[in-house]
């Protein structure tokens, strides 16, 4: 069963369709277009803050330019990731239309491809002007990071689609009873990952675990690229690897969720 | 088989349990293409879930079911682009206007000429007027006739209905059972319509299954129903299966 559901037949025309549903439902609404660039807004506003307090009476690590802002605005790379593509998932769940979609030719991997998408675009709207407001209030250049910054938000979206994936499996097959997961699951990550702080501070136990996360890497990246200037490629590459055996595994836990979804009968329901 | 000879829906000893509780319990059909067949039952008998098995969307627990030759939901890939389903309990986007909804199906069935068909289909369901309309801001009867809308725009083989005039005026109901008899008679699909409504299943369906906790009770075209149960309706037929009414009168004779 779940090879029909992970079948190879991939229409570019079905995944046009769905990123036009969701244009569209973004188009209709400016309340969903705020709320892209309103938290990233505060959240960068409030760090970059800190940060201008801390180097005024820290020490050599802090002064370094940019650690808490860039560390902020990778974050919300990650988190609007997996955000921008649960939401995505949740419009169809609120709006009673998955039922449509499962009965209509369009394919999981489609489905999923859609997502993916619209992840980019809801981040791009929410970060492009606040990379911005970075630059005018605090004089961080976020896009100076350059190529460097691509394989951070390659490696950082890899991740938010492996979990939304995840995420998707668990609402498909237990309803909306889930829903609180898709907004709250990547917190666990914020610790683990050491986001502000480097992986050394973790106790050896959590060190362990914190080097099985690809953003972990990305962050360790960051500081290294910021604090002594060198970009880390073998940090990036160890993210890529892991990332691949991230994505394989929300995969096919996404599929087994679908499958098992069928079996249960909740994809009509979708409700609690 | 060929073509002509395939079943529009065939379902074989199918059951689907739930945490052991039987919802369809070893039922057995075949409805011949463009046909229409009505499925009645009660709440609780089993109608959604047979549907859903037919759509592909529940995995029965045993038995079989195909549609126009496809297992389902194995090879449901293979024939989803030719059937659709429409009902008053599975929404659209209701923040999308009429015609994006339209549209946003009409590329995943991969319709051709997607403009030219929903101008068509929007002229006859008489939604020209509400197609730059939110979804949501139209009235039952409207919102109806969008479903439907959506239903046809791949001009499906197999229409699978579920309580199709479900609130709606007598008049928008009557409306709605019109076009779903032109429907069949131009393009001579087959439907299945499951229906509280008896005089819509005594109008639209040569056939009328009958189901009650899980099984098919009786299984036969309407007048045949109504002269085996001695009832003038298929109201009163209904009840007496519902209520268990022609099991006493067995027993009594």
């Amino acid at each position: 069963m779940i090879g029909s559901d992970a079948g190879i037949d991939f229409s570019a025309n079905r995944v046009r369709a769905m990123v036009r549903r969701y244009w569209y439902l973004l188009r209709s609404s400016w309340p969903r277009v705020l709320d892209l660039i309103y938290w990233p807004t505060v959240q960068m506003l409030m760090w970059g803050f800190l940060q201008l307090y801390v180097t005024q009476n820290g020490g050599p690590f802090v002064r370094t330019a940019g650690v808490f802002i860039g560390a902020v605005l990778l974050w919300d790379i990650l988190f609007r990731g997996q955000l921008g593509f649960s939401i995505s998932f949740l419009e169809e769940m609120y709006a009673h239309n998955l039922a449509n979609l499962m009965m209509s030719p369009l394919r999981p991997v489609e489905f999923i491809a859609a997502l993916m998408i619209m992840s980019i675009v809801r981040l791009l709207i929410g970060m492009i002007p606040v990379t911005l407001l970075a630059m005018w209030f605090f004089g961080f250049n976020l896009w100076a990071l350059g190529f460097a910054l691509v394989a951070f938000f390659a490696n950082l979206m890899l991740t938010s689609w492996s979990i939304g994936i995840f995420v998707a499996g668990v609402l498909l097959r237990n309803g909306m009873g889930a829903e609180s997961l898709a907004w709250t699951i990547m917190f666990l990550f914020l610790p683990l990952t050491c986001v502000y702080y480097p992986v050394t501070v973790l106790p050896d136990y959590l060190q362990y675990v914190a080097w099985a996360l690809p953003p972990t890497y990305v962050f360790e990246g960051m500081r290294a690229l910021l604090i002594d200037h060198v970009f880390r490629a073998d940090l990036m590459l160890e993210a890529l690897a892991f990332n691949v055996v991230l994505f394989a595994a929300a995969s096919f836990a996404f599929l087994k969720l679908l499958q098992s979804a069928r079996v249960q009968g909740t994809l009509l329901q979708g409700g609690e | 088989m060929d073509a002509q000879n395939t079943p529009a829906i065939a379902v074989d000893r199918l059951v689907k349990l739930y945490k052991g509780v039987a919802a369809v319990d070893g039922i057995s059909f075949r409805l011949p293409p463009g046909s229409i067949t009505g499925l009645l039952g009660g709440n609780g008998a089993g109608k959604t879930t047979t549907i859903a098995m037919i759509l592909g969307l529940v995995t029965p627990t045993a038995g079989t079911v195909s549609v126009l030759g496809a297992q389902m939901p194995k090879e449901r890939y293979r024939v989803l682009h030719r059937m659709n389903f429409e009902s008053p309990y599975v929404a659209l986007p209701m923040r999308l206007t009429v015609r994006q909804n339209l549209s946003v199906f009409a590329q995943l069935y991969a319709v051709a000429d997607i403009d030219e068909r929903i101008a068509g289909l929007a002229a006859e369901l008489e939604l020209t007027e509400f197609l730059d309309r939110p979804t949501g801001k139209l009235s039952a009867g409207q919102k109806t006739r969008v479903s439907l809308a959506k239903a046809l725009l791949n001009r499906p083989e197999v229409l699978l209905l579920d309580e199709p005039t479900a609130s709606l005026d007598p008049d928008t109901a009557d409306w709605v059972r019109t076009r779903l008899e032109h429907y069949r008679r131009e393009q001579g699909a087959s439907m299945l319509i499951a229906s509280h409504n008896m005089n819509e299943v005594e109008r639209l369906c040569e056939r009328v299954i009958i189901m009650k906790k899980g099984r098919i009770e009786d299984d036969d075209t309407p007048a045949r129903l109504l002269d085996r149960h001695g009832r003038a309706t298929l109201e009163e037929v209904f009840l007496d299966i519902a209520r268990g009414r022609g099991e006493h009168r067995e027993a009594a004779q």
